[in-house]
């Protein structure tokens, strides 16, 4: 689509942040190199160029940091609710002054554009710590018990999709309980985690309470396997989270899973058709598509389908793909070459089973892992693109006529994470709403997240929940 | 009465879709009271009968999650009002099954029929307790409900063959949810006499489903089977617990236990049962919906 103005170049500043050339892992307060010495790389998704060089954490690391974390768990867990709460509204300031630098360090890690990353990531982190600050010396008014206490190491494992922001969902909670935690950040996102122990240090934590473990999935099974660990929180896919449940079988550990998503956006004849476009982009191409309660199945009343079909192309037609350091990018770079082969064949395996594609036409970056966003029409609940997660730009269109077959379809998934509704008439939002087996459900908005807001999934999208009181029963030795 | 009149024995039956059945493989095996004394003979179930069970589960379950919670808690009392007509009848057959005097069984019976009724009251309250309002930082309405998981598989608990049955079933149903429940191996004839009083309280066919037979045997087609959502494993010991949850994780069902319920049978059941069992089967789901905004200057009234 012709614009009458190009857009000038608005890159925002990489000075602000000074990536050292390597890191080593974070145990018991200090920074230290894996026992065996092993290292990786991680790189800029949007440019392949190296960032650093970080530990990679063996079986033997994840037993020290263990360990770390067990001797601070004495005297953390027996420290006055108000001291804690004191420690988290320190990391919560903390992470408030230093927004715009881990907002440009997440973009560059992690490949989304800085607008998400400065408007939607860091605001979330920061308020996630305050939201939970406030917990730490309440938890008698949760409604579980007179002093409930805490479960003692919590072995933390995390996606790279929204890296910051998951630590945040994860340590919180934790630390606001009395835990103390092992965090392992993935692979392809390791920075953001080491820059919050620095965080750490700042506000004087004591040692041993949070450590770091930068590393490949070898060591998250080493932490789940670790027997003195009793608490197990993963956020990422549904293979991996069954891996996990099968391994903990029989023992005592506590486990809370967030796992994958086919979410299912409902427009109805009656909705706002501009409105529904944008929350339509929102759910499936905020993060590119790399977002567990993506709306990544479109449900459309037949009888508005072509209609909201032109206006969903001729909005895409205008988003802007390309640097992610660049204020006015929508769609950043896809994560990793291999989240990129995936989305790739996935879509291949749509085109092959009969789906009709449909993207953008934008230019993409000579280097760097991109996908232009896209669209499927012609798809059948028996597609592959209609039931596998994606977990990128990639929207499956399906339609319906009545109520009762677009919860039916929206239902027919093994996953429950979350669904949208857009329609004009409130009683229909709530009939649909109740009818719809999935945890999270966003009527006439889509994609919007608080730390008071309880977020996990039904079915194989997993159980417990993140966020609000709820989220402090993950972390409570209360079953 | 006369002492030489013949008694008619009953011939036990599993429930099943509202339905009393006989295991679909015709099996039966002997029940014994505590001394060895045949009691009768009940039905052996199969995997079959399992499965069968979980169809009736799932096809009670749109009905049963959605009527009112006042509806769900009257027909739960409603057990409780038929229980309490049958008294003597259970008294009997914790008896034998427990080896208890009949002051005592009495007693077991009474904590049961009290146990319905402390759920009856709960079905319209835990939705208060446990959901709610989140003040979420934008101009958005956001309410947190908690809905049941769906069909749920409980394996009762071996040595406490009524009061701990009924403690297992109540808090798992009053929320919504549907129930396969394996009864106590060795003592399940106050489980198979329970489907009696549960067909004659309005409860729906299918919400409640009772079999009975050896343990590990229909607890494993139910532990990996697609279509249940969740497992107490309350009557399985720690190697069938820890069997079944590794088969339960192949579609991420919620598992509550194991829990030391029965080791050395010094659970105490008669104490307070607190809320966890109705939570363990709960999902919460959240819903948003964005508030508009009547001017920054606040009402207009």
């Amino acid at each position: 689509m012709a614009s009458a103005f190009e857009y000038a170049p608005a890159p925002e500043s990489r000075s602000v942040v000074d990536i050292a050339p390597s890191y080593g892992l974070f145990i018991d307060g200090e920074f230290t190199d894996a026992a065996d010495g092993k290292v990786f790389k991680t790189v800029s998704p949007s440019s392949e160029e190296v960032l650093s060089e970080v530990a990679q954490a063996g079986a033997a690391d994840v037993d020290r940091a263990v360990k770390a974390a067990r001797k601070a768990f004495e005297k953390w867990s027996a420290l006055p609710g108000s001291e804690r709460a004191k420690y988290l509204f320190r990391i919560a300031r903390i992470i408030q002054e230093r927004s715009r630098e881990l907002a440009v360090l997440e973009t560059l890690d992690n490949g989304k554009p800085i607008k998400e990353t400065r408007d939607a990531d860091l605001p979330l982190v920061a308020a996630h710590f305050f939201y939970y600050a406030g917990w730490a010396d309440k938890l008698d008014h949760a409604g579980y018990g007179a002093n409930p206490r805490p479960l003692g190491v919590a072995g933390q494992i995390i996606p790279w999709n929204f890296p910051l922001l998951m630590l945040a969902w994860k340590i919180a909670p934790a630390l606001a309980t009395g835990n103390t935690v092992v965090l392992k950040p993935a692979e392809t996102t390791p920075l953001s985690a080491l820059f919050f122990a620095d965080i750490c240090r700042q506000a004087g934590l004591p040692k041993g309470v949070v450590n770091i473990l930068t590393g490949y999935g070898d060591a998250g099974a080493a932490l789940v396997e670790h027997e003195d660990v009793n608490k197990i929180a993963f956020t990422g896919s549904t293979a991996v989270g069954k891996a996990i449940a099968r391994q903990i079988a029989g023992t005592n550990k506590k486990v809370t899973l967030e796992l994958g998503g086919k979410g299912a956006n409902i427009v109805f004849d009656d909705a706002p058709i501009d409105q529904a476009v944008e929350g339509i982009v929102t759910g499936i191409f905020f993060n590119q598509g790399q977002v567990c309660c993506a709306g990544s199945r479109l449900l459309v009343q037949e009888s508005i389908q072509d209609e909201l079909l032109d206006a969903l192309k001729r909005r895409l037609s205008t988003l802007r793909l390309g640097d992610p350091l660049d204020k006015n990018t929508d769609i950043g770079a896809i994560n990793s070459a291999e989240q990129l082969a995936r989305i790739t064949a996935l879509v291949e395996t749509g085109e092959a089973e009969g789906a009709e594609r449909w993207s953008a036409s934008c230019e993409l970056p000579s280097s760097g892992y991109w996908f232009a966003p896209t669209l499927f029409t012609n798809v059948t609940q028996a597609h592959t693109i209609a039931r596998d997660e994606i977990f990128g730009p990639v929207l499956s269109v399906l339609s319906f006529r009545t109520p009762d077959e677009a919860v039916a379809k929206a239902n027919n998934s093994q996953y429950g994470l979350s669904a949208g509704i857009w329609t004009e008439k409130g009683s229909r939002i709530l009939a649909v709403a109740n009818k719809l087996r999935a945890g999270v459900v966003w009527a006439n908005t889509f994609n919007k997240f608080d730390p008071t807001s309880p977020f996990g999934g039904y079915k194989e999208s997993g159980f417990g929940r993140e966020g609000g009181r709820h989220g402090l029963e993950a972390y409570l030795d209360v079953r | 009465m006369s002492d030489n009149r013949l008694s008619v024995f009953k011939t036990y039956k599993l429930y099943v879709g509202g339905k009393f059945p006989r295991s679909e493989s015709g099996r039966v095996y002997e029940v014994t009271d505590s001394k060895g004394k045949w009691l009768a003979n009940a039905p052996q179930s199969s995997r079959k009968d399992a499965r069968d069970a979980v169809v009736a589960a799932r096809k009670a379950f749109g009905g049963w999650s959605g009527a009112t919670a006042y509806n769900r808690g009257q027909i739960l009392y409603r057990i409780a009002e038929m229980l309490e007509g049958r008294k003597d009848q259970f008294v009997r057959e914790v008896a034998d099954a427990e080896g208890l005097s009949k002051s005592k069984a009495a007693a077991v019976v009474d904590a049961a029929i009290d146990r319905w009724v402390w759920y009856a009251g709960w079905t319209d309250k835990i939705g208060q307790v446990v959901g709610g309002a989140n003040p979420v930082a934008g101009p958005f309405f956001n309410l947190s409900t908690p809905e049941p998981t769906g069909v749920v598989t409980v394996l009762a608990p071996q040595k406490s063959s009524f009061l701990g049955l009924v403690s297992v079933i109540a808090p798992v149903i009053a929320t919504g949810n549907t129930a396969v429940v394996v009864a106590s191996a060795d003592s399940p004839l106050p489980a198979l006499s329970l489907g009696e009083v549960l067909a004659t309280s309005d409860l729906p066919g299918g919400v409640v489903n009772i079999l009975s037979g050896k343990t590990a045997e229909i607890a494993a087609p139910l532990a990996s089977h697609q279509d249940v959502n969740a497992i107490d494993l309350t009557g399985a010991d720690a190697t069938l617990a820890k069997e079944l949850e590794i088969a339960a994780a192949d579609n991420l069902k919620r598992v509550l236990g194991p829990q030391p319920v029965d080791e050395g049978g010094a659970f105490d059941w008669s104490a307070d049962p607190g809320t966890h069992r109705l939570t363990a089967f709960l999902e919460t789901k959240t819903v948003w919906h964005p508030t508009g905004a009547l001017g920054a200057s606040g009402s207009s009234y």
